[in-house]
């Protein structure tokens, strides 16, 4: 009887406790977004927790009709397909490759891999790295230092070699080539991992803003969307709204607030709709690379 | 799931049990996988130029380097800048501002997800648990811009949530300025960190969880354990051994933990508080151009987070009979 009532009591607690944190989690968002929705000189009165109060798509419609941040918003997705593509394109063949028990340079490669994780010549050295290989102000800046990143192939490597040996063996031994054996049969049955390093990929370089600030901040033509929002963010929004013509603009130049919320809410977006559906495969995927037998 | 725990990070050598197999000669081997070599090789180059070219840039270190004569023709000038270094307060207070954020940012996110984990795995409805998980992995995929976007907007003296609730329900009078205050920087980077990442952190530690032996729970069931009980003596006790080597490996990361967020949180008025290593030396490069200064920051955080790394690596194994990498 007692028992009964102390688990009673504690599912209680658990239940409110997570829900709290399952709402803390969520109330920024939701903020943010209402923000976004509202009125700017409304918003000034405060106030605006879950919805907004004088709906409008006012802000929206300004950060769009913005020339800079849409061309940020599309140079963002380029980076983003182009550096996926290409990412999870090579550290699927590096995997595969460390993944081969027969392949002779197998452990001196790997040692070369997993020193990055220890050693790096850190911030500065590797800024004038960029600089003599003339990739300052160059999209390929975006893309190059990125395209492997050790910590990934470690993770599918792992994912590969607990694969059955047999399914590889047969092929081989049918006269199938590495390049046939990878893409005919091993990816085949590889979905979760690819979809968690597709993930990771894909977030690490739409997330990403400190590369454009330091490698390619003074080339207008490479600003990111990322970048764009520190920027609001650190200092005002003259510099991203022009006056196109709105009435509210200049109420929205002077009480950034509202602007703010809209970039975030369309920088924010894309990964909370993609995220969801890939939930499922990198759980799976982490737990297999993180805890090797 | 359990035992396969034990070596979390995985290692290059452990795989290599190879069968022994006919001696090929080098040129036979290059040919025979040729196809291998050209899935590795260019990328393994492309690893090289990126992680181990830069530590030939260390040598400025030594050398008053300056952009237009290069390495190969800077003058060299002994250890003077590390003997600057050591003598520079303002390195001592960047040192201690990393060391802190990153032994704050160590025991609040490792104590958050262990006990997040154990409130999740004592969860019974599934839709509920499956749902607070999604929800909390979500800010680890957000990038630190906006989540100091969301910070800062919450803060804010003017309009901001978390000022107007307190001034409505009558705790503060007035709004305060909380991102201006230097002594609550590290407080509100550290929860920013637990924010972002407590979620995601409970991942591994979940995994465990679920890989521990009902039996265990049921016969603690017969015996009319309770909830608390089986939480201490059973899940606990199956989540320490991995748990305190996670923590161990972390210990040795402390100095590396990351300069983004604070970069992006930090402003004039917090800067005492707020700058890392990293940025101190980036400030002292772009600023004042004196990029041999900032190399030589850039190298004692690099030396000294192996040296940390070996050391907690070696102690690791020690303990734990067990090889971290």
């Amino acid at each position: 009887m007692n028992r009964a009532r102390g688990n009673y009591a504690f599912n209680t607690f658990n239940y409110v406790l997570l829900a709290l944190l399952g709402f803390a989690t969520v109330f920024p968002f939701l903020n943010l977004l209402a923000i976004s929705l509202n009125d700017t000189l409304d918003t000034m009165r405060g106030g605006i927790y879950f919805l907004p109060r004088k709906w409008t798509l006012l802000n929206y419609e300004i950060i769009f009709r913005e020339n800079g941040l849409l061309m940020a918003g599309v140079r963002s997705v380029i980076r983003t397909v182009l550096g996926t593509t290409l990412g999870l394109f090579c550290t699927t063949l590096l995997a595969y490759a460390l993944s081969r028990k027969e392949f002779f340079l197998r452990k001196q490669l790997n040692v070369v891999l997993v020193l990055t994780m220890y050693i790096n010549g850190g911030l500065i050295p590797t800024y004038l790295l960029i600089r003599n290989l003339h990739l300052m102000n160059h999209f390929a800046v975006y893309i190059l230092p990125l395209l492997i990143s050790v910590y990934n192939v470690i993770i599918m490597r792992s994912y590969f070699e607990q694969l059955p040996d047999g399914i590889t063996e047969s092929a081989k031994i049918d006269g199938a080539s590495d390049f046939q054996v990878l893409f005919r049969i091993v990816l085949q049955i590889s979905l979760p991992v690819l979809s968690t390093i597709a993930l990771f990929i894909a977030v690490g370089h739409w997330n990403s803003w400190f590369d454009n600030y330091l490698y390619a901040s003074r080339n207008q033509n490479l600003s990111l969307l990322q970048y764009t929002l520190q920027k609001v963010l650190i200092q005002s929004a003259n510099e991203i709204v022009s006056d196109n013509g709105h009435a509210n603009v200049q109420a929205i130049r002077n009480n950034p607030e509202s602007i703010r919320a809209a970039i975030t809410m369309v920088v924010t977006l894309p990964i909370l709709f993609v995220y969801p559906f890939l939930q499922k495969y990198f759980v799976k995927g982490i737990t297999i690379g993180a805890m090797k037998e | 799931m359990a035992d396969t725990a034990k070596s979390l990070v995985p290692s290059q050598t452990e795989a290599i049990r190879r069968k022994p197999r006919r001696k090929q000669s080098l040129g036979g081997l290059i040919a025979s996988q040729h196809q291998l070599l050209i899935m590795s090789i260019p990328f393994v180059l492309i690893v090289i130029l990126f992680s181990y070219v830069p530590l030939w840039g260390w040598i400025m270190a030594f050398q008053k380097y300056t952009l237009g004569k290069g390495i190969l023709h800077s003058p060299f000038v002994g250890l003077d800048n590390f003997k600057l270094l050591f003598k520079d307060q303002q390195f001592y207070h960047v040192l201690r501002n990393t060391l802190v954020m990153g032994v704050l940012n160590l025991i609040v996110s490792f104590v958050g997800a262990i006990a997040l984990a154990l409130l999740l795995n004592e969860v019974r409805a599934r839709f509920f648990k499956r749902t607070i998980q999604t929800i909390t992995y979500i800010p680890h995929f957000v990038s630190w811009v906006v989540i100091a976007n969301i910070v800062t907007q919450l803060l804010s003296p003017d309009g901001g949530t978390l000022n107007q609730i307190l001034v409505q329900v009558g705790i503060l009078n007035d709004p305060y300025y909380f991102m201006s205050n230097p002594k609550l920087f590290w407080v509100i980077h550290t929860i920013a960190n637990l924010w972002k990442e407590v979620g995601w952190n409970t991942i591994i530690y979940l995994a465990i969880l679920g890989g521990l032996n009902p039996e265990h729970y049921e016969a603690a069931e017969v015996d009319g354990a309770s909830r608390w009980a089986k939480m201490r003596y059973i899940s606990i006790p199956g989540l320490m051994p991995t748990a305190i080597l996670l923590l161990i490996i972390s210990v040795g990361w402390i100095i590396q933990s990351g300069y983004e967020s604070q970069f992006l949180l930090g402003n004039a008025m917090t800067i005492d508080y707020s700058e890392v290593l990293d940025l101190y030396a980036l400030r002292y490069s772009q600023q004042l151009g004196d990029y041999s200064y900032g190399v030589a920051i850039s190298m004692f955080k690099s030396v000294v987070s192996v040296l940390m790394v070996l050391g907690v690596n070696y102690l690791a194994r020690k303990t734990n009979q067990s090889r971290l990498f």
